[in-house]
């Protein structure tokens, strides 16, 4: 293998969009799935009304819309263990932690423990971890 | 006569409300849809838009089906605005004399 396929770059997925509504939330998530396979350091981040992507509860049955909500709680299988949650997208929202589904991951190091994958990160935090990424994709 | 003014985006993401506000005369009717109905949500920075155009006699709706799409249930709905059915959405477009649908 060449060098130049062996380096692993940091990709982030930044979800800006409520799911349904437009097609951008299923795109991002079918898009992250795919790339996963990819053995890249993956890490979601779910932002302005993108955190309604990750709302307990959801409901599709009358609006004739495929439910992907559980989708998100297969990502600690593809080996995405950061998901970064902005507060003041779910503060302006009148949202808290608490309405959002939980994911989770398996810890390989430390005897397969189940892991929390959110990280709920004010927007200073943010810029901080955007700013040392390789690539940067916005749906 | 009465407009039924129909909007379908986040009022976080485009300007459609607002907008349909600032034009909506009193006693009109404003339907939230699709991601319109993220406006319709409690402890939202939108809740003095709202409460603003209530007080002008504004009649809103939010379309049920879409709050559940979201995970929200019909509480975190703000108060004094009426959450309906399909069925109610045909009501309404028969009971007003135009429909406005701000894209």
């Amino acid at each position: 293998m060449s060098e130049a396929a062996s380096t692993v770059k940091k990709f982030m997925y930044l979800n800006r969009k409520a799911p349904y509504g437009t097609i951008y939330a299923l795109e991002s998530l079918e898009v992250v799935l795919i790339a996963a396979a990819f053995d890249q350091e993956v890490s979601l981040v779910f932002l302005d009304d993108g955190v309604y992507q990750l709302m307990k509860g959801q409901s599709t049955d009358e609006i004739g819309m495929k439910n992907f909500s559980t989708i998100y709680g297969a990502l600690g299988d593809y080996d995405i263990k950061k998901v970064y949650i902005e507060q003041e997208s779910l503060a302006e929202r009148g949202l808290c932690a608490d309405d959002l589904q939980q994911l989770v991951y398996e810890d390989e190091d430390d005897d397969w423990k189940e892991k929390s994958s959110m990280q709920f990160i004010s927007r200073a935090q943010l810029a901080e971890v955007m700013s040392g990424q390789d690539v940067i994709l916005s749906f | 006569m009465a407009i039924l003014h129909i909007v379908n985006k986040s009022p976080f993401e485009r300007t459609a409300l607002s907008s349909c506000l600032n034009l909506a005369q009193d006693k009109s009717s404003v339907l939230l849809i699709e991601d319109g109905i993220i406006a319709a949500t409690k402890n939202d920075r939108f809740g003095d838009l709202l409460s603003a155009a209530m007080e002008r006699n504004i009649s809103f709706y939010a379309l049920s089906p879409d709050f559940k799409a979201r995970g929200l249930a019909a509480d975190r709905a703000i108060d004094g605005v009426k959450l309906i059915g399909y069925e109610d959405f045909v009501d309404l477009v028969e009971n007003h004399d135009t429909v406005q649908s701000w894209l």
